[in-house]
C-alpha cells in the first residue's frame, strides 16, 4: 500500500510545475504520498525526538515528568557519562569510529574492486560467482556471527580489533550494488577507448572507472559504515575485553548490571544520543556526493 | 548427538564419585605445577566495580602467590552464557566466569565448568546449605563458588499502609485481602503488580511454595514445573489479576517506575537487592518504604525464595584451574573482598559471616528509616528454600514470559499459561538429547 503510494510520488515530485497534469488531478494523487510520508516521518522521528527529549532530563525527571517536556540535567548528564569509569564511554566512540570508519573505507574498496571487475570482465564463472554472493545478500550477517568466531578462534584473532574488522570487509550487499553500479555507470566503450589508447587495466579502472563509481560508492560506504556502527551480534561475539567494545555493545553493559544494580538509564540514554550525531553528521555531509542519483554518472559520460 | 548429552551428566556424577582418588592424586601435581611460575586469569563477570577488587587480589595474595586476574567486564543475563558456551566450543572461554545459578546447569551439561571440590571444598560451611547445594547441582563435584544471593522480601509502602489501616500480610491469604481492603478504599491504587517479564520472581515464588522444577533420578530428568506447588502459586496470583485487585502490568517500565514513585502501587514482592532499583525507579519516595518477611503460605512456615545471586565458576578452558579456584574462594569468603564487593558491586554476599560485617552494619541509604534492615535480612537468607535449576532454564524463563505476559494481559486462566511453561522445556530438553522421565 505505502509503496504503491511513494512510487506515485516520486514522478508527481519530479515533475516541473504547469506541465503534464492538470491541476485537480494532480491534488489528488499528491494528497495521498504527503500524508503517507508524513506518517512515515512522524513514525521515524518521534524515537529520534524521544531520546533527543530524554537526555535532557536527570534521572529524577526521567520517569517522573511529562515525556515530551525537556528537562534540566543534560549537562548533568555529559558529566555523569564522561566521569564513568574514567571517561570509557569515549574509548568505545573512538572504536565505533574505527570499526566503522575503517571497516566502511575497505569494504568500499573491496566492493568497488570485485564489482568492477564483475561488470567488466568475462572470465568462466562470473555468474556462478555473482549467484553465490546474491546468495550471500538474502543471508542475514546474525546466522554468520557464531561460525565467524570460531573461525578466527583457530587463527588466534577473537578478541582483538581485527577479528571485528575482517568478517565486515566482504559485504555481499556492497559487492552487488558495485556490480550493478559499475554495468550502469561505466559504458564498455569507455573502458575499451582506454585501452585503445594504451592505458593499462588498473590506469582504466583508477582515472577512468572510480570517478564514474563514485556516487554508488559513496552510497556503499554510507550503507556499510551504518551497518558497522549499529552491528551488535558480531562484536559481541568476537570482543570480551570491554575497552575494544563498540559503543553498541558499551551501551548494552550498562543496561545488563545484574539484578543488583539498577541500569543506568540517563546514562544510556545521553550516549545513545551522542551516538547518533557521527551518523547525522556523515549524512550531512556525504550527501553532496549522493545527491547525484544513481544515473547520472552514466549520462555525463 | 542425543546420547552423547545424557551420557556426560551421567560420566560427570560418575566421574566424580568414583574418581575422587584418582583426581587427587593428579590433581596434586596440578597444583605444583600452578605455584611454579606466574600465572594470569582472565575473568568474565558483570558486577559493576570488580575491577577495584580484584586490584586487592592483585596487590595482596595474588602478588604473593604469583596469580594475576584480570576482569573484562560483561553484560549480565541469557546472552552471556551463549557467549561463554560459544567461546567453550573454540576452547577459548575465559578462566572465570560469573554466572547465575540457575546457569549452572546448562553451563556444567555443556561440559565447561571445572569441578573444583578439590580445592574450594574446605569453604563449604561459609554458606547455608541451600545455597551451596545450588553450586554442587546434587553431585560430589563442585562447579562454582557462591558469591551474591536474593533472598526475596516484601517491600511495602509504610506510610500508605498506615493512612489506609493496611496491615502487613503474614500470609499470602492475608496479602489477597490486604489487596482487596486497599481496592475497597482506594480503587484507583493497587497492592502490587504480577509482572511476566522476569521470570526470576515466578520461579522464587514457586520455590517458596516448596516447587522443584527440575530434578534427576539416575540417568533421567523430571521436570515438574506444572506440579501442585507451583499451580497454587499460579492459580492464586490468576485469581488476583483476575479479580482486578492487583494490576498486570509489567515491571521495569517507565510506567512501572511512575507507579511507585507516585503512590499509585504500594507494595512489591522482591529481592534483597531491591534498594538499589527502588533509589533509580523512586527517588521521590525514599524514606517511605519498609521491608518485612514474604507472606508464607501457612503460619507455621518460615522459608522465602530466591530472586537473582550469582557464583564465581572456573572452566574447563582455564589451563589454570587450581589458581583460578584459589581466586574463586578468596573472592567469595575473604572479609575485605567481601567488604569491597559490598562497597564497590553493591552485592549481597552470600557468605553468611558476611552479611552481618562491616559493611552490612547501617542499612541502605533508601531504607535510613529501618536500622535494622540488614540484620532482618540475614535472618531471612537463612530460611531460603533449596532451589532446583535444570539444563535449559533460559528456555522455561522465555516460555514463562510468552504465556504468563498473554494471560496477564487478558486476564485469562494461568493453569493453561503454566501447563505451556512445561510442555515447552520438557519439549526442548527433549529435542536436546536429555532423557526426561514422563
Amino acid at each position: 500500500m505505502s509503496s504503491l503510494a511513494l512510487r506515485k510520488a516520486a514522478p508527481a515530485a519530479g515533475t516541473t510545475p504547469g506541465t503534464a497534469q492538470g491541476p485537480p488531478l494532480r491534488r489528488r494523487i499528491a494528497l495521498v504520498p504527503t500524508v503517507t510520508l508524513l506518517l512515515g516521518a512522524v513514525y521515524t522521528l518521534l524515537p529520534v525526538a524521544w531520546v533527543v527529549i530524554a537526555s535532557t532530563k536527570s534521572g529524577h525527571e526521567l520517569f517522573s515528568t511529562f515525556t515530551f517536556l525537556p528537562g534540566t540535567g543534560f549537562t548533568g548528564n555529559l558529566k555523569d557519562l564522561d566521569a564513568y569509569r574514567g571517561g570509557i564511554y569515549w574509548e568505545w566512540m573512538g572504536n565505533s569510529a574505527l570499526y566503522a570508519g575503517l571497516g566502511a573505507v575497505l569494504s568500499t574498496a573491496v566492493s568497488a574492486f570485485s564489482g568492477y571487475a564483475l561488470a567488466t570482465y568475462r572470465f568462466r564463472g562470473r555468474e556462478t560467482m555473482f549467484n553465490v554472493l546474491l546468495a550471500g545478500v538474502l543471508m542475514p550477517p546474525v546466522i554468520l556471527a557464531i561460525p565467524q568466531y570460531l573461525l578466527l578462534a583457530k587463527a588466534d584473532l577473537t578478541d582483538s580489533y581485527l577479528s571485528v574488522l575482517l568478517p565486515q570487509i566482504l559485504s555481499p550487499y556492497g559487492v552487488y550494488l558495485s556490480r550493478i553500479y559499475a554495468a550502469a555507470a561505466v559504458p564498455a566503450d569507455v573502458v575499451e577507448a582506454g585501452r585503445m589508447d594504451g592505458a593499462g587495466e588498473w590506469r582504466i579502472f583508477t582515472r577512468i572507472a572510480l570517478p564514474m563509481m563514485i556516487p554508488g560508492m559513496v552510497t556503499v560506504f554510507l550503507f556499510q559504515f551504518v551497518a558497522v556502527w549499529n552491528n551488535f551480534l558480531l562484536p559481541y561475539i568476537m570482543l570480551s575485553d570491554d575497552e575494544r567494545f563498540p559503543l553498541t555493545l558499551g551501551l548494552y553493559t550498562l543496561l545488563e548490571q545484574g539484578a543488583n544494580t539498577p541500569a543506568l538509564y540517563t546514562l544510556v540514554i545521553t550516549g545513545a544520543f551522542l551516538a547518533v550525531l557521527p551518523l547525522i553528521a556523515l549524512f550531512l555531509v556525504v550527501q553532496r556526493f549522493w545527491s547525484l542519483d544513481l544515473l547520472s554518472g552514466a549520462v555525463k559520460s | 548427538m542425543p546420547h552423547t548429552k545424557r551420557r556426560r551428566l551421567v560420566t560427570t556424577a560418575v566421574a566424580v564419585s568414583l574418581g575422587a582418588t584418582t583426581l587427587a592424586a593428579c590433581g596434586s601435581e596440578d597444583g605444583g605445577k600452578a605455584e611454579s611460575g606466574p600465572v594470569s586469569l582472565t575473568y568474565w563477570t558483570w558486577a559493576p566495580g570488580m575491577d577495584k577488587v580484584v586490584d586487592l587480589w592483585n596487590k595482596g595474595p595474588g602478588r604473593k602467590d604469583r596469580i594475576t586476574v584480570t576482569v573484562k567486564k560483561q553484560a549480565s543475563g541469557d546472552t552471556l552464557v551463549t557467549k561463554i558456551l560459544t567461546a567453550h566450543k573454540a576452547k577459548k572461554a575465559p578462566d572465570l566466569v560469573q554466572a547465575e545459578y540457575q546457569a549452572l546447569p546448562t553451563l556444567v551439561s555443556n561440559d565447561a565448568l571445572a569441578d573444583i571440590s578439590r580445592e574450594v571444598g574446605d569453604v563449604k560451611g561459609r554458606f547455608a546449605d541451600g545455597v551451596w547445594q545450588q553450586t554442587t547441582l546434587g553431585t560430589d563435584a563442585v562447579y562454582a563458588v557462591p558469591q551474591d544471593i536474593g533472598p526475596m522480601m516484601f517491600y511495602y509502602r509504610a506510610d500508605l499502609f498506615k493512612k489506609y489501616g493496611l496491615k502487613v500480610p503474614a500470609t499470602w491469604e492475608q496479602f489477597a485481602e490486604t489487596a482487596r481492603a486497599l481496592k475497597k478504599k482506594a480503587p484507583d491504587k493497587d497492592l502490587t503488580t504480577f509482572s511476566a517479564n522476569d521470570s526470576g520472581l515466578f520461579a522464587g515464588l514457586a520455590q517458596q511454595a516448596g516447587a522443584k522444577w527440575w530434578t534427576t533420578s539416575g540417568d533421567k530428568w523430571k521436570v515438574a514445573i506444572d506440579d501442585a506447588a507451583t499451580r497454587k502459586v499460579a492459580r492464586f496470583w490468576g485469581g488476583l489479576v483476575k479479580e482486578g485487585v492487583v494490576d498486570n502490568q509489567p515491571m521495569y517500565t517507565p510506567a512501572w517506575n511512575k507507579a511507585l514513585d507516585t503512590g499509585k502501587q504500594i507494595a512489591w514482592v522482591s529481592a534483597v537487592w531491591a534498594p538499589g532499583t527502588l533509589t533509580t525507579a523512586a527517588p521521590d519516595t525514599k524514606g517511605k518504604w519498609a521491608m518485612a518477611p514474604l507472606p508464607q503460605w501457612s503460619l507455621d512456615q518460615d522459608v522465602t525464595g530466591s530472586w537473582g545471586g550469582s557464583s564465581t565458576a572456573v572452566t574447563t578452558d582455564s589451563a589454570h584451574q587450581a589458581a583460578a579456584a584459589k581466586f574463586a574462594a578468596w573472592l567469595n569468603t575473604d572479609g575485605d573482598a567481601l567488604n569491597a564487593l559490598a562497597k564497590e558491586s553493591g552485592i549481597y554476599p552470600a557468605s553468611t559471616s558476611a552479611q552481618l560485617s562491616g559493611a552490612f552494619s547501617n542499612p541502605p541509604a533508601y531504607f535510613s528509616n529501618q536500622a535494622d534492615f540488614y540484620t532482618k535480612a540475614a535472618e531471612i537468607a537463612k530460611t531460603t528454600a533449596p532451589s532446583a535449576w535444570g539444563p535449559n532454564v533460559n528456555v522455561a524463563y522465555t516460555s514463562f514470559k510468552d504465556a504468563f505476559g498473554a494471560a496477564a494481559k487478558d486476564r485469562s486462566d494461568f493453569g493453561a499459561a503454566l501447563r505451556k511453561m512445561q510442555d515447552d522445556t520438557v519439549a526442548d530438553m527433549t529435542k536436546q538429547g536429555f532423557e526426561v522421565s514422563r
